[in-house]
């Protein structure tokens, strides 16, 4: 925080004004570089023109963001930071805290944003009761991807609970098949093991143990059992699985290679231009065990701090236009998620969407919306990534069952 | 300075000779072979990537991977395709390069013919820096390119470049002078030759070696170079390897992989260019003094 | 250290006064540059392993905290295990296949023109491009392996790369790739530069060939086996791009090492205090190999 008032300090007494954007433009740093991501981005930028207020990309792949990241710690020292920045969960907060985002309460005042934006979002988006970045879309993690043509194939039904879950994955490697489709990365691990840690203990044990980090419950017998739950999982994965992008898992599912895939609702999109319909060729449940809970990861634009009032004109449109209801819904049409606003109609969502909507609004009303872990929305970067390293160094066969729960607490503990 | 030798004392039979032939030949496919791959893979269409192995030939040839790597591809929200970027990478090496060759040449010229109590000290502190490792640098550095308001630039990038070029640049141009006879500069000064007259008309003619090796080194380094375009210059004037990065890791949809194979043999020509030009100056460089202790 | 004054002034007069000053002012702004731009931010770095700076710099003093930390993460262990691995096969063996290829290329072949840019040219390529070239080829399911299985060796297996005890070991083979030809180049301008009299001499004396290059040529070769070291040691230390290239340090955390440790925390994690501290233990290796080095280098050179 001291660091970066005085860098403001200093800026101002110099009287460098280093912002390079010039009036009416806004610069957006983001990872969406991927051919449907970019074409989501793409709406914003048509949207912003037409109201002609200029774009300069940003864009730094890789990563999962963390070059992105990196770039941004270098723009905001460098006292030049962009308009905006595409952001997840707690790293809002953090650069809120650093005193470096600006302040959209007009706004948000103007076109009520605290009505149609759920609780659970309005904690990252907002920092000190300020909202400092506005909510894109709303992604739930814990969803099971499956190929239905298969599933007749095999003879089997949905799973409702844990134990079907894994006849229904044996049956599908007895028949030669890969049961689970999944790539060996960090993130992807822990996407899978977040949903098992809800599957085992329930939203008291999530909250208590991801949110809370509590040392009991990171200990307990119930974190040993959803990493036996894991093991159980590396079973029915296929050899290769390491290093593979979440993308090609998912194309395993879509040709028919493998049965299931436990992933963020953005694989959808992956099935959708591969031609296939939900509810027909593929369709989509919550992992058994986490029917009635939805863990969720939320895109912002975090809007950082500029001084030329030109630029912050430009900012407040940008902002305006992300919070459209239009703009929520061709994005999130495209990108696979549910628009962050939950007063847009669900209307031209497929089956998944509205399912996906559903499930989110009864969960924020039920109180069964929890951040998801593994994509920065449980706790900090720091912690997260700690987690991270226990789960997959687990997954890879590093440590039993009992070692990655004591190792957990360990890891944790230093991440603090 | 050591000429060449034309002649090698050491004789050796022919089955020896026949073996020697075998294990360059041998290690000579080993060295082509990834850049094999990546030429191939860039010219067939994706289906025989994604439907076939990788190492087999194509049955349709094709150059539309390489059109769309440098006019058409989507990078980030433009469908540019790398061109922009290859001339940003451009813009930035050879002002980069060349700055840190010439100062450099000046500083080896002084280490070696004029020098004074603590050179060798300078030059060891010079030396080190050729050392560090860059991530350290990134934040301390981005608050001076801030202060300096060249941040997000390419004259930002060239500084950065040029900065951390001169400890290499120093090295090569001091070993290389070191040997050269000292004699003939003192003659030139009492012929009342200044400093720079002499750098000018005894020195630099005979640098062309250590020039190309410099040159060589530097491009390499810098037009190759990813952590500090990615974290000085990203968006509009971001260098090449970056623009590679957001067309080869982009996080979901279909990967071309034709299309980033075509982009990273393009990524690479300038580099692999000045090799196959300059590179045999390389050797004879490194002989003239750089590698001798 | 006496250096001695290249030149005696022989006048007063402000044009010699000047030409005395020009090497010194020529090679002072080399010398602000580095104060600054090398140990200023070194000093800084150091000062930062010290606080509790997480996402951004921050100048609250902790003490030996986060060196206490570093030394309790498993991940270090790990990064500076396979640091030790990777140092040392690839120092040896890109020494070895340098040298041999110099020594066959220095027996007057045929088509040197040819071969020397090839066993450079990798040189010339980014870690990035190379990286993924080596993802492709050893990637079991589309590389190596499987064409060798299309090819009819049914039985042929190689996946490495996705197995986190020998995954480590494929880098080692994709850096050897890249850096052999130069340690080559190297290798082959102190070949060039011996002087075929002794070797003449000697061999009038009826040494062997083998002889010859145990008891006269290796001796000779010693500042290019030096050189050769620091470079590639240094190189080794450094590694990231490669790493984040193939493998992004996986499977699992197996192939972390200590640049790419250094870059996740002070990056990825915000726990710059931790990366700051790990930046100052790869920095103290490194003077340990480097230091020694420089001073004797440079006493020798005197």
């Amino acid at each position: 925080m001291t660091m970066l008032k005085k860098l403001h300090m200093t800026a101002a007494v110099l009287a460098l004004s280093t912002t390079t954007v010039a009036a009416q433009e806004v610069e957006v740093l983001h990872w969406w570089t991927s051919g449907g991501e970019a074409a989501a981005v793409g709406t914003l930028r048509d949207a912003l023109s037409d109201g002609g207020v200029g774009w300069v990309d940003m864009p730094v792949a890789g990563g999962g963001g963390s070059d992105a990241m990196t770039v941004l710690r270098a723009r905001v020292t460098a006292g030049d930071p962009p308009t905006a920045v595409q952001m997840l969960g707690f790293s809002i907060q953090d650069w809120a805290a650093e005193g470096a985002l600006a302040n959209l309460n007009d706004l948000a005042a103007e076109q009520g944003w605290a009505d149609v934006v759920p609780e659970a979002l309005q904690r990252f988006s907002t920092y000190e009761g300020n909202w400092v970045a506005a909510p894109v879309n709303v992604h739930s993690t814990n969803w099971v991807w499956a190929n239905t043509a298969l599933m007749e194939e095999l003879g089997v039904e949905q799973p409702g609970s844990w134990d079907e879950f894994v006849s229904a994955m044996q049956a599908a490697q007895d028949a030669g098949y890969t049961a689970l489709a999944h790539g060996g990365q960090a993130w992807q691990d822990a996407t899978v093991f977040e949903s098992m840690v809800m599957g085992v203990g329930g939203p008291e044990f999530y909250q208590a143990s991801m949110v809370d980090l509590d040392p009991e419950a990171l200990g307990s017998d119930m974190m040993v059992e959803a990493f036996q739950r894991m093991e159980t999982l590396r079973g029915f994965v296929d050899d290769n699985f390491s290093g593979r992008d979440w993308n090609l898992a998912s194309a395993m599912v879509i040709n028919g290679d493998a049965l299931f895939q436990i992933m963020g609702d953005w694989a959808k999109g992956e099935f959708v231009n591969a031609g296939l319909t939900a509810g027909e060729e593929f369709t989509c449940f919550r992992v058994p065990g986490t029917q009635d809970t939805v863990t969720f990861n939320s895109d912002q634009f975090a809007m950082f701090n500029v001084s030329d009032p030109a630029a912050q004109e430009a900012q407040t449109a940008m902002a305006s236009a992300v919070m459209s209801p239009e703009f929520q819904i061709t994005f999130n049409l495209v990108k696979g998620s549910v628009p962050a606003r939950t007063d847009v109609s669900a209307d031209q969502f497929d089956m998944c969407g509205q399912m996906g909507m559903e499930q989110l609004a009864e969960a924020a009303a039920g109180g069964t919306l929890f951040g998801s872990m593994a994509h920065g929305h449980a706790n900090t970067p720091s912690v997260q990534n700690a987690m991270y390293d226990v789960i997959t160094a687990h997954f890879n066969g590093e440590y039993d069952a009992e070692t990655a729960a004591a190792e957990l607490v360990t890891a944790v503990e230093i991440a603090q | 300075m050591a000429v060449a030798s034309t002649e090698n004392a050491v004789r050796s039979s022919s089955v020896a000779r026949a073996f020697v032939y075998l294990f360059l030949l041998l290690f000579a496919l080993f060295y082509l072979l990834p850049f094999g791959i990546m030429l191939i893979n860039s010219l067939k269409p994706l289906e025989e990537i994604t439907g076939g192995g990788m190492v087999a030939l194509p049955q349709n040839w094709t150059i539309e991977p390489w059109l769309s790597a440098w006019s058409t591809a989507q990078i980030g929200v433009q469908p540019t395709g790398l061109r922009p970027y290859f001339i940003n990478s451009i813009m930035m090496a050879v002002p980069a390069v060349i700055l840190s060759t010439v100062v450099g040449a000046l500083n080896g010229y002084v280490l070696t013919k004029w020098r004074f109590r603590g050179d060798t000290l300078i030059f060891g502190l010079l030396l080190f820096s050729c050392f560090i490792p860059f991530q350290i640098v990134l934040i301390p550095m981005a608050r001076v390119l801030g202060i300096l308001q060249i941040a997000g630039t390419t004259p930002g990038l060239i500084l950065v470049h040029f900065v951390y070029g001169i400890g290499f640049t120093t090295l090569y141009f001091r070993n290389y002078y070191a040997a050269f006879p000292t004699e003939l500069v003192r003659a030139a000064q009492i012929d009342g030759a200044g400093f720079f007259q002499i750098f000018w008309r005894i020195m630099l003619p005979s640098s062309g070696p250590i020039i190309a090796v410099s040159f060589i080194w530097q491009f390499t380094n810098i037009w190759n170079d990813f952590l500090f375009g990615a974290s000085f210059a990203s968006g509009g004037s971001a260098p090449m390897t970056v623009a590679l990065n957001n067309l080869v890791n982009s996080s979901t949809g279909v990967r071309e992989y034709n299309v980033h194979f075509a982009g990273a043999i393009m990524a690479a020509a300038p580099t692999l260019l000045v090799y196959i030009v300059a590179g045999r100056y390389f050797v004879r460089g490194l002989m003239a003094g750089s590698v001798k202790g | 250290m006496a250096a001695t004054d290249g030149f005696s002034a022989s006048g007063s007069d402000f044009r010699t006064r000047l030409q005395n000053w020009l090497p010194k002012i020529v090679l002072a702004p080399s010398f602000a540059i580095m104060v600054i731009f090398v140990y200023g931010f070194i000093a800084f770095t150091i000062y930062l392993s010290f606080t509790d700076s997480r996402m951004l710099p921050s100048y609250e003093w902790v003490g030996w905290q986060n060196y206490d930390r570093l030394f309790r993460i498993r991940q270090w262990d790990t990064s500076v295990v396979n640091l030790a691995i990777f140092a040392s096969l690839y120092i040896v063996i890109s020494t070895i296949i340098g040298l041999m290829l110099a020594i066959f290329l220095d027996q007057k072949i045929r088509g040197e023109g040819v071969l020397r840019p090839i066993f450079l040219y990798p040189m010339a390529l980014s870690f990035i491009v190379t990286g993924t070239a080596w993802k492709w080829m050893l990637d079991p399911a589309i590389g190596l392996e499987a064409t060798m299985r299309l090819w009819g060796w049914e039985s042929f297996s190689f996946g490495w790369i996705k197995d986190g005890d020998m995954a480590i070991y494929t880098i080692v083979i994709a850096a050897v790739w890249q850096s052999s030809g130069f340690v080559m180049a190297m290798f082959l301008a102190g070949l060039r530069g011996i002087d075929n009299e002794i070797l003449k001499a000697a061999q009038m004396d009826g040494a062997s060939n083998w002889n010859l290059y145990r008891r006269i040529i290796l001796p000779q070769l010693r500042p290019a086996f030096l050189s050769a070291f620091v470079i590639l040691s240094h190189l080794a230390i450094k590694s990231y791009d490669l790493v984040v290239a193939m493998t992004d340090g996986g499977p699992g955390t197996s192939t972390w090492m200590p640049a790419v440790f250094m870059y996740e925390y002070t990056f990825t994690r915000n726990q710059m205090g931790i990366g700051a501290s790990s930046a100052v233990i790869m920095l103290m290796t490194i003077a340990a190999i480097m230091v020694p080095y420089l001073y004797a280098e440079l006493r020798e050179k005197k």
